[in-house]
Parts: structure tokens; sequence; C-alpha cells
């Protein structure tokens, strides 16, 4: 498939996902969700993968759904709303969390409806300094999807979430890192520079180790704690299991730096 | 023609049988069905093996039958199909038997794993009789195991539908009994093995029977059958053993008499 909407590469384990429809904001009509569930795909069946990077070009991160595709005439039928985000945005957020490898997200503008809930389902997300985040499903009648209504109350506590998505008000990058909704803010200027070098670093580290601590957190998320104890020891003995640990070991105790494979 | 049934003896007293058809994500053939039942009952006559294991491969337990196999048979054909026979063998086993469920456990495959005694399944797993997708339905236990182990309403829509479940709802509906990390599962499963491969044999063997008629007898007759396996235990050797170790506080030696 040949991408128009998107910008889509993976070099040296490091793929760069990059939103590209900068003059409607990056929001996404079908033909984007199709080259972003194409590009998924290949993610997900690529076993030299150790990163993904998630970007947008021109000045805004991402507008969430096309709504001009979504036009409702007074006397056409009523929508179906449950099957654009059964095709699209549950598959996205579904594959960003359970991706094996750490996901950067870096926001470099506004992110509105689903664009900002995407961010939150990433790993470690980066703000520019005037990026700013927008429930804006309050807006227009609708409720916040791509995992947005389970993130938020688990981010930053059930009263912020809720004021953040009945009163749909933006939100900066400096609040949202205040919050706890992001990783950090970064200056405008640097943070594509800043994010490939994430994704460098991280291309370098036990990437499989990595994979399962994502797990565990995830899981943490809906597991009482006695279950959660339970998946550590599995998820350590799989750990344990790992080329990466013995390298890790070795150099430790050799007092080298250690060369991980991601394996 | 590579086998598609891989034997192995684990851990002590534990046998494993590996379904190993990944060209057809081991789909249950007539060839297969047939080494399976062969090789539970070898398993059953074996003296040193006392528990089994059932496992597939990561992406699927046994994804179905082999449709072109069925496709081939009329109806005379299948009134005589040799399937029946091999499923009345594996039906019979006495002694345990685990299924280790990842990937794919659909048709035939999720009628092999309710044959089982005890299913773990990994979080990968998926459950389902996409039987009707065929117009068929299915034809190896799945309409009636199925009803007495989850209930009659998600077994209709499991039926009904064709659609699957994962491996979280099947432990919800008690199709499983646990669910582990996919890469764990097999290991899960011979941990567990293990585990009742130690006990007295006989009353394993005993304790097997009784609850499997839980599931077709009435309450007193069922009772009944309990009662009288518990005295016929009365004259084990194992039972002395077991009753004097716990006594003793010591682990118990059993020799299966």
């Amino acid at each position: 498939m040949t991408y128009q909407h998107i910008l889509f590469s993976i070099e040296g384990g490091v793929a760069h996902l990059s939103l590209n429809r900068p003059d409607q904001l990056n929001s996404f009509n079908s033909r984007m969700q199709d080259e972003v569930l194409d590009a998924l795909a290949r993610l997900r069946r690529d076993s030299s993968l150790r990163v993904l990077l998630l970007t947008a070009e021109g000045r805004g991160f991402c507008a969430g759904q096309d709504l001009a595709e979504r036009a409702v005439a007074p006397d056409a039928e009523v929508p179906d709303l449950g099957a654009s985000i059964e095709r699209f945005y549950n598959p996205l957020a579904r594959t960003l969390t359970e991706l094996p490898v750490p996901v950067i997200c870096a926001v470099n503008g506004v992110a509105a409806g689903a664009g900002a809930n995407i961010p939150l389902a990433c790993d470690l997300v980066l703000a520019g300094r005037s990026a700013s985040f927008i429930q804006a499903f309050c807006k227009i009648g609708l409720i916040p999807d791509s995992g947005g209504t389970w993130m938020l109350p688990r981010l930053v506590g059930m009263a912020r979430a809720k004021a953040l998505t009945l009163l749909g008000e933006r939100l900066s990058a400096e609040d949202a890192q205040g919050l706890g909704l992001i990783y950090k803010v970064v200056d405008d200027q640097v943070l594509r520079d800043e994010a490939m070098a994430l994704a460098r670093h991280l291309a370098t580290q036990p990437t499989h180790g990595l994979g399962l601590i994502k797990r565990a957190l995830h899981a943490s998320l809906d597991n009482d704690f006695q279950t959660q104890l339970s998946l550590e020891r599995d998820l350590q003995r799989l750990a344990g299991r790992s080329e990466d640990y013995r390298e890790g070991v070795s150099a430790f105790m050799a007092k080298r730096t250690p060369t991980f494979k991601g394996c | 023609m590579p086998h598609p049934l891989l034997v192995d003896n684990p851990r002590p007293g534990v046998r494993l049988l590996t379904l190993h058809r990944p060209e057809a994500l081991n789909a249950l053939d007539d060839a297969l069905l047939k080494a399976l039942a062969d090789a539970m009952e070898e398993a059953a006559r074996d003296p040193e093996v006392r528990v089994l294991v059932i496992a597939g491969s990561a992406r699927a337990f046994a994804a179905g039958a082999d449709i072109h196999e069925m496709a081939g048979r009329d109806m005379l054909g299948m009134l005589e199909d040799p399937r029946v026979g091999h499923w009345q063998r594996i039906a019979s086993c006495p002694k345990p038997l685990i299924a280790a469920v990842n990937g794919l456990a659909l048709g035939a495959g999720c009628e092999l794993a309710m044959h089982a005694d005890v299913i773990i399944a990994g979080h990968s797993a998926r459950f389902g009789q996409p039987e009707i997708n065929l117009g068929i339905i299915p034809g190896a236990g799945g309409t009636q195991r199925l009803m007495r182990v989850v209930g009659k309403s998600l077994a209709m829509q499991m039926v009904l539908t064709g659609q699957p479940i994962d491996a979280r709802q099947a432990l919800a509906a008690g199709l499983v009994s646990e669910i582990t990390q996919a890469e764990l599962t097999v290991e899960r499963a011979l941990e567990m093995a293990r585990t009742i491969a130690a006990k007295a044999p006989v009353a394993v063997r005993l304790a097997k029977e009784a609850l499997l008629k839980a599931m077709d007898m009435d309450l007193a007759s069922g009772l009944r059958f309990e009662r009288q396996a518990f005295a016929l235990l009365a004259g084990t050797v194992d039972r002395t053993e077991g009753i004097r170790a716990f006594q003793e506080k010591r682990p118990a030696v059993f020799n299966g008499r």
C-alpha cells in the first residue's frame, strides 16, 4: 500500500509513523485510517522492531475524526459511529498498548478528540510547549473514545477526568504534564530531536524486558495485588530467559557497557 | 509424511502429547485424531505415566477438523465415520488429562480441549464452535459439553453465532480453570500434571471418575458412586500411607497400591 496521508519508515529497529495531512490538522479520514492500519499491521509482524515513534507534520498533532466525512443531514439515516470505532479507533488504541516495544509520541500542536486520546495509549509522551489537549467530544454530543474514558480517570483521577471531558476546555502542555497526563514538555523547536533521541536510546535497550514491563504496568490497572504479584513472577521468569538479561549481568560484573540485542 | 503428534515425558509420571501439524494450524484430520487416540491408549496402559498433557502450538491448539476430509463424506460416509471411534477412545482415558491451550481452539479443537479434565489457557487462547458458518453443527460433543460447562446462554451464543470467546471470557465462564502468560501455558500445565502425578494413583483415578459422574448422573446416584469409591479406597496401601504421613508430618510416598 502506498501512503498519501502518513509517512512511515522502519530503520534499525526504529519505526517512525508520522501523520501527514497538515492542512486538515492531521484529522483522520477513511483513507488515512486505512494507511495507519496497514502500517500497524506491518509493525505487528516485524520481529526486529525495538521502538515506535509517533509524530505529526505541520502545526497541529491530530484533530481526531475528520468531521467532513461525518456531515449528517437532518433527513439522513442515523449514522453508526460504533462501526468506525470497531474498525479503526479501537484497533489503534489496542495496538499501541499491546505492541511489545516502547511507543513514544511527540505532540507538536493541538491534539483534539481522538487525537487527544491516542497519545494516552502511548508509553512516553513528549509535548511541545505550544501543544494542547482538548477532549472536544462533549461539544458535539459524543463521548471520548480511543480509550479516553478508561485512561483519563487512571491518569489524572476521576474529578479531573470529569472536568476535562464534560467541559472540553483546552489543556496546555504544561498543565497536562502537571496533571500527570504526559511525560514531559520541551521547547517546540527541540521536540522532534528529543523524541528521536529518546527513540534511538530505547532502540539500544533490552527490548524484550521493556515490553514485559509495559505489559505488567498495563495489567496492573485491572489486577488486584495478589494477581499482580503472580504476574510479576511469571513475567520475571520470562525476562530471566532473555539473552539481554545474561548480557546485562555479565556486563555489570565485568564493569563494561552492555550490548543488548533486544531478545 | 512427518508424524503429526510429538510424544515426550518431560516430568516424572507426566506424558506430553503435542499436536504438530503447523502447516494446518493443527487441524485434527483422521490421521492425527487416530494418532492421538492411539497415544492416549498407550499412555493409559503404561504404569509409568500418571498424568497426560495435550498441547498445540503458540498460534493454535487446534483450529478445527479437516474440512477437506469432511467435504468428501456423504450421509452414509458420516454414519460410518471412523472418527467417532477415535473420539470415544479419547473420552475414555482413565488418567487425568490436562489441555494447555494457546491460540485457536476452534471446532474439533475446542471439543478436544473439552475432553480434557482441566484446561489451562494462555492469554492468546480463543475458544469457539464455528461449525454453523459451514452449514453444519459441532459433532464431537461441542453442543453437549459446552452446555454443561458454560451454561445455556453462552453455549447457545457460541454455537449459533460461530463467534469465539477469548481466554478471559473462558475463565469467567468456567471453561478454563486458569489463564497464564502464553509463553508459560505448557509449563504451568506440566507443573500441575507433576503435582497430580505425585498423588495416590488409585485415588486420583476414582476422583476423576466420580467428578465425571456428576456431569451425567442425578445427585443421589452420584453420591452413591462417591461413597462406594470412598469405601473402595479404604482397601489401598496408599490410603494407609497418606494418613500415616499426615499424622507423622512428613511427605507421603505413594506406590499405586
